[in-house]
């Protein structure tokens, strides 16, 4: 009997599960599958709320005007510079200084750990970080998407924790009597082990650059050098439409069109990350995992 | 001496990201002595006089005091007290799919919102909760809703939901990956001792898993009220406007606003100054409280 009854209970438990997880699927996709109709339907339809499923009465104007805006080309090539550069800046930053810190023979690990861990908590704030870095004469310079922010005290903890727990201390004894220097070792034997996580933190670091955009909004006030997210605040938040003023019924049309321009915006700019995404996802997940060890 | 030359070729590895923090993270650290002065950038930080906690003062007497320091309290404590604990219940309830391909693509599509940019997310809420043509506007409507949708970006009472439900719309499944691990590295012979004697799912969830989640679950909270007064910057920012700005003026925005817009600096350093303290102050305090209780902690 009580066996019986456990039992119906946990049928119940379990359909209950899949139940709210399907419902928690929809509430997630839709939203984002939404946004792609959306962006090709035709603007009255939408705003009217006759979208559901489908795009209706298919429209690419939204993408046509979005392609012709120049400061759209210019801006997606400014984000892909600064993310290419800045990924190389973060490996070759941080993956160093995380293999540094992982060797017990570092003298006056315990201090040099402290001095990477104290800027994760406290900072100088806004302000004297910005005049610190118009003294360096970054301010509207490209490298200010780079340089001053490269150091990522997590990334550096996450390849640290690797390098620990992946590289055997006799590999580095057996090169050492070979003759084997730290630099040598690290990039003939740390990096070629290490792919792993130099995948982890290349991505987490691209997809910090790609979604950055507050030092742009800050240190950057030369036209050509914001990059696509910035563009998109004036697109999605502030509303400045590209396309200039109008009166009258051109008025009605304008909107319409920025309006499919926003989702057009949305699609082209979430895109690539979304498509990468699920091939990557083993990596992203390692990387938490990676992160959360605690020494 | 020896041993330093021993490690040189270490140091040299070090090199590039501690120059980095020395110039990028401890400079302007030193540059904390603005919140001191009357500072103007012609006569800098050796030329411009100073006026102990002239600033402070300022800004505790001033309206603006109350109100963000609240805002600011009020934001974190709701992220915390519903983003807290839906990831936990989330894996709990993931860790229970027995089917692995459902439960596979179950994590894909909860994770993906993770990547969406900040900037893009606030474009979703702000055209999903357009009034007269947004998403919500129209289920509103299709569901046969009475009268106009409400403007919620324009009312300060709804800012607080807004914000914290986009956000565990976007981040709840990326945030559950943590405690899925720690329930996978649960010894499977629990459950068998448990099923032998019976119990049911919910039992074994309760007696099982939520205690070896404890550690986990508390390391992260001290985290989260540690930062209780660093709450996200962007969102609120990119979320803000005239009419919900009594409920969304928060204490970095704040900063922002009065050292870059209205370039009063050491009034501006002297509220980012008090912000940290606040945020150090507590976290070692949560720290030093969970180590009793729990015997869990950062440090």
């Amino acid at each position: 009997m009580i066996r019986k009854k456990r039992l119906d209970q946990d049928k119940v438990v379990r359909i209950l599960l899949y139940a709210i997880a399907l419902i928690m699927i929809v509430v997630t996709l839709y939203p984002l599958w939404f946004v792609v109709i959306a962006s090709f339907s035709d603007p009255a339809d939408v705003v009217s709320g006759k979208v559901w499923l489908i795009p209706k009465a298919l429209n690419f104007d939204g993408y046509k005007e979005l392609f012709k805006q120049e400061a759209i080309w210019r801006s997606y090539g400014n984000t892909i510079l600064y993310t290419i550069t800045g990924t190389i800046a973060g490996l070759a930053v941080n993956l160093p200084a995380g293999y540094a810190l992982s060797r017990k023979d570092l003298y006056g690990r315990k201090i040099i750990n402290i001095f990477y861990l104290i800027p994760m908590f406290v900072s100088g704030g806004l302000i004297p970080t910005y005049f610190v870095v118009r003294k360096f004469g970054l301010y509207d310079s490209f490298w200010v998407m780079v340089i001053p922010f490269a150091v990522s005290t997590y990334n550096i903890i996450v390849a640290r924790t690797f390098f620990k727990n992946n590289l055997p201390d006799s590999l580095w004894e057996a090169a050492q009597i070979d003759g084997c220097g730290t630099f040598r070792y690290f990039f003939q034997f740390v990096i070629p082990l290490s792919k792993a996580v130099i995948a982890v933190i290349a991505l987490w670091t691209a997809v910090g650059i790609w979604n950055q955009w507050f030092n742009a909004l800050i240190y950057i006030d030369n036209e050509s050098l914001i990059p696509l997210q910035l563009l998109l605040r004036r697109i999605l938040i502030t509303n400045q439409s590209l396309l200039g003023a109008a009166t009258g019924s051109m008025a009605q049309e304008l909107r319409q069109l920025s309006d499919m321009m926003r989702y057009a915006s949305i699609v082209i700019s979430t895109l690539p990350i979304m498509c990468m995404y699920p091939f990557l996802q083993k990596y992203f997940n390692q990387g938490v995992m990676l992160g959360a060890v605690k020494e | 001496m020896l041993e330093i030359k021993k490690s040189a070729s270490l140091y040299m590895l070090l090199l590039p990201s501690a120059l980095l923090l020395l110039c990028f993270a401890y400079l302007p650290l030193g540059g904390l002595v603005m919140a001191f002065q009357d500072f103007t950038p012609s006569k800098g930080i050796f030329g411009s006089p100073f006026v102990g906690i002239k600033h402070f003062v300022q800004f505790f007497n001033s309206y603006q005091f109350k109100v963000t320091l609240l805002n600011t309290l009020k934001l974190s404590c709701y992220s915390i007290a519903a983003g807290f604990p839906l990831p936990i219940i989330l894996a709990l309830m993931c860790n229970q799919m027995r089917n692995g391909k459902f439960k596979k693509t179950f994590q894909v599509i909860t994770y993906l919102p993770h990547f969406i940019s900040t900037m893009v997310m606030c474009g979703l809420v702000l055209i999903f909760l357009s009034p007269s043509s947004g998403l919500f506007a129209n289920i509103y409507r299709f569901l046969g809703g009475a009268g106009e949708f409400p403007n919620l970006m324009a009312d300060p009472a709804a800012f607080g939901h807004v914000y914290v439900w986009s956000d565990i719309w976007q981040h709840l499944g990326w945030d559950s990956i943590i405690y899925l691990a720690a329930l996978a590295g649960i010894d499977p012979s629990y459950y068998e001792a448990a099923t032998m004697d019976g119990a049911t799912t919910l039992q074994k969830i309760r007696y099982i898993d939520l205690p070896l989640l404890m550690p986990t679950a508390m390391i992260l909270l001290i985290m989260r009220v540690g930062n209780i007064l660093g709450i996200g910057f962007e969102k609120v920012f990119l979320l803000q406007n005239v009419q919900n700005v009594m409920a969304s003026e928060i204490i970095s925005t704040y900063v922002y606003k009065i050292g870059l817009q209205s370039m009063q600096y050491s009034l501006s350093t002297a509220i980012g100054l008090f912000n940290t303290v606040v945020n150090v102050v507590i976290l070692l305090l949560v720290n030093f409280i969970s180590k009793k209780l729990t015997e869990s902690s950062l440090f």
